[in-house]
């Protein structure tokens, strides 16, 4: 009898101004999908961009079918954690991505996360740049270093069985990603981590696979000192609560 | 238990268990070699860990990958990707 595929999986693709990269990155997710067999959907939930993201989404719901690229906008930016909270109310597939749509996440991993997620019959498979051979491309040293040493001070408070915290290049099964939404506060970086924490406290497995992380706008939009007070805000908080 | 509350726990253990034997009475205090080692031990441990940090953080730094072949290899898919949708009718 032949293996059993992995079931649908469903993209979350939360967007906001990447009329430029949305048909790059469903352009790539379509092939990653269809090169390994995989039954997929691609969810994309922009949030009013004012660039013409809409309309590039429409001519891509054209181009792959109303079955493979599902348009679920909203009328203005509301911020991540309520987009995937939105887009997740029309997921049929069993396993849900989220990752970036700015091509920094390569949709090319999504197999690996798929072939690891059976392997341990993970609940949850993060992308890491942390270890193995992930990495990054585009940062200096001085961003190198911030994220080092903020990723060091997570290891340290919150101990968390996973080696990249605020990467957002994951795969959940369903069920744990509606679990975890249910109870997840945060926003911004910080979000990304308390998933992770509060899927260790529910008692939910974590399986890890190295990803390369390509920065193209690093650039043009430095890590501020703002960015990095409510990152250490959030981290004390979890520290604290959880 | 929060990890908060994980690590008050812990430091207050260590630092009773410290404080009852460095800060003794001199009727209870341990031999001489020992307290002279013990007093300046929570100091030691700090300064100790400080270097881990750092030698930590910076073997982290020194040995972060640099995904060149990733980044060329994307502008290759960006250029195929281009075309193809190109070739499907897609109108930017």
């Amino acid at each position: 009898m032949a293996a059993r595929g992995p079931g649908r999986v469903s993209v979350l693709l939360p967007t906001y101004n990447e009329r430029d990269n949305l048909p790059l990155v469903v352009w790539l997710l379509a092939r990653t999908f269809s090169d390994s067999g995989i039954d997929f959907e691609i969810i994309i939930i922009d949030d009013g961009s004012p660039d013409g993201t809409q309309e590039v989404a429409q001519q891509l719901e054209k181009i792959y079918g109303s079955d493979k690229i599902l348009l679920r906008p909203r009328a203005k930016k509301l911020g991540l954690g309520t987009a995937y909270i939105h887009g997740m109310k029309y997921a049929t597939g069993n396993f849900i991505v989220i990752m970036d749509a700015d091509l920094s996440h390569h949709p090319k991993f999504i197999p690996e996360f798929l072939r690891k997620q059976k392997e341990g019959n993970f609940d949850i498979v993060s992308g890491t740049r942390y270890k193995g051979n992930g990495g990054v491309y585009g940062w200096d040293l001085k961003r190198k270093l911030i994220s080092r040493g903020a990723n060091f001070l997570t290891q340290v408070l919150l101990r968390p069985g996973a080696s990249d915290l605020t990467g957002s290049f994951r795969l959940y099964r369903k069920e744990v990603l509606q679990k975890l939404m249910e109870q997840c506060v945060s926003k911004g970086y910080v979000f990304q981590m308390e998933m992770i924490v509060r899927a260790r406290q529910l008692g939910f497995t974590i399986g890890e696979v190295p990803i390369s992380f390509v920065d193209r706008v690093y650039g043009e939009s430095k890590l501020g000192g703002n960015e990095i007070v409510s990152f250490l805000k959030g981290l004390l908080t979890l520290f604290a609560t959880t | 238990m929060t990890k908060l509350e994980q690590w008050l726990c812990g430091l207050a253990l260590l630092g009773s268990a410290w404080a009852a034997l460095a800060l003794a009475p001199p009727g209870l205090q341990p031999p001489a070699p020992l307290r002279q080692a013990l007093l300046p031990l929570p100091l030691y441990l700090l300064v100790a860990f400080g270097c881990y940090s750092l030698a930590t953080v910076g073997y982290r730094l020194a040995t972060f990958n640099d995904c060149e072949e990733a980044a060329a290899e994307l502008q290759e898919h960006i250029r195929a990707a281009r075309a193809d949708l190109r070739r499907r009718g897609l109108r930017l």
